[in-house]
């Protein structure tokens, strides 16, 4: 943020400076949109694996709010990291960085939404759910962003707490408590972060050292990282099947976990396999690629168990 | 002394549609929080909401 601003201040124009501002599509990508497809589909589940009636109204309500939530600290964490994201390829194209929204728009936009969503989730269903929310925006905008990010190679593992609490926050909204069963889910997100995002920052190297992140690969080298990465996937492997051994995981959910986590440690391996050149480009894409498909696939299992009656419990 | 302050530039068409679509997507969104708050106050207090003593 810092060399943006000196880069503002020193007349460093970038591209659009219009006293308009920028597009209504601009702000929309200011909320990582995609982010939030994925906090709306966790903390569905959330709230389906709670068990408990949930009045629609404030069920969607809610909802909306934890999503908007969670695209408010995208907001904020793109307003921090624009001096970092207009060096890599990866995030060179977003608004701040390439000029299309002003860093004091999207700074005021992400306190809005931030203020507003815990607000009207407090108000629309509780007030734990809502300090959950604050808190979750809170570690993303400022322990991960503004300090995790540049100073520890367990940034992401750390941060990744951020992005695994959003079942709690729809338990939360809904039961107005916490229970084993949105901890478990938290614990399956925040252990497949390391090995999903690791296999990135192995082919993204150099986009990170040129932009000064301590990210694994860099710090600790790749030889290094796909140790860890293995060691994390075998560690997702039975954490992925504790719901079904506490019983809100059936039948579907564990053929899902049990063949996605094998593929996953066979996709870890794979990566650790293939250290050069395009086979191990290929090996780390394959490795990301998957991971978000697992990840998805057995919270789709969680979903369609709870909401279309496919639940056929393991063990009686 | 004090300086003749600058008369803004007159806006581009396409600064002015942007303008235009920002303010309707404002608009949108305060329509969409009326809402809410209505069919939350509704979904919240139920039919109970119209039994009060006058």
């Amino acid at each position: 943020m810092t060399s943006l601003s000196n880069s503002l201040s020193a007349g460093a124009e970038p591209q659009v400076l219009s006293p308009v501002g920028g597009e209504v599509s601009d702000f929309f990508a200011l909320l990582k949109p995609r982010v939030m497809v994925l906090v709306i589909f966790t903390a569905l589940v959330g709230m389906l694996v709670s068990h408990v009636h949930i009045q629609p109204v404030v069920g969607s309500i809610s909802l909306l709010m934890i999503a908007v939530g969670a695209g408010a600290s995208g907001c904020l964490n793109m307003w921090w990291d624009a001096d970092i994201d207009a060096m890599m390829t990866r995030t060179a194209k977003r608004p701040i960085p390439d000029g299309r929204i002003r860093p004091d728009e999207a700074l005021a936009f992400g306190v809005v939404l931030s203020v507003g969503s815990v607000l009207v989730l407090g108000l629309a269903s509780n007030w734990l759910a809502a300090g959950l929310l604050a808190f979750t925006i809170v570690f993303y905008a400022v322990v991960y962003s503004m300090w995790l990010k540049r100073a520890t190679p367990q940034n992401i593992v750390i941060g990744g707490a951020a992005g695994a609490l959003p079942p709690m926050v729809g338990q939360a909204a809904v039961t107005g408590s916490l229970g084993i069963e949105s901890f478990v889910l938290f614990m399956i997100i925040f252990i497949w972060t390391p090995p999903h995002f690791w296999a990135l920052a192995l082919i993204k190297s150099a986009d990170y050292a040129k932009a000064g992140i301590p990210m694994m690969p860099n710090v600790a080298g790749p030889q290094s990282t796909r140790r860890q990465i293995i060691a994390y996937s075998a560690l997702l492997f039975p954490v992925g099947l504790a719901p079904v051994f506490l019983g809100f995981g059936g039948w579907l959910y564990a053929v899902t976990a049990f063949v996605g986590g094998l593929a996953m440690l066979a996709f870890s391996v794979h990566v650790f396999r293939n250290r050069e050149g395009e086979p191990e480009r290929k090996a780390a894409m394959g490795m990301f690629g998957f991971s978000i498909l697992h990840l998805f696939l057995m919270f789709s299992a969680l979903l369609a168990e709870q909401s279309l009656g496919l639940f056929r419990p393991v063990f009686a | 002394m004090s300086e003749r302050p600058v008369a803004p530039r007159p806006l581009t068409p396409e600064e002015a549609q942007r303008r235009r679509k920002r303010s309707i997507a404002i608009a949108a969104v305060l329509f969409a929080l009326v809402t809410i708050f209505y069919v939350l106050t509704i979904a919240k207090l139920g039919p109970q909401v119209l039994n009060r003593p006058i």
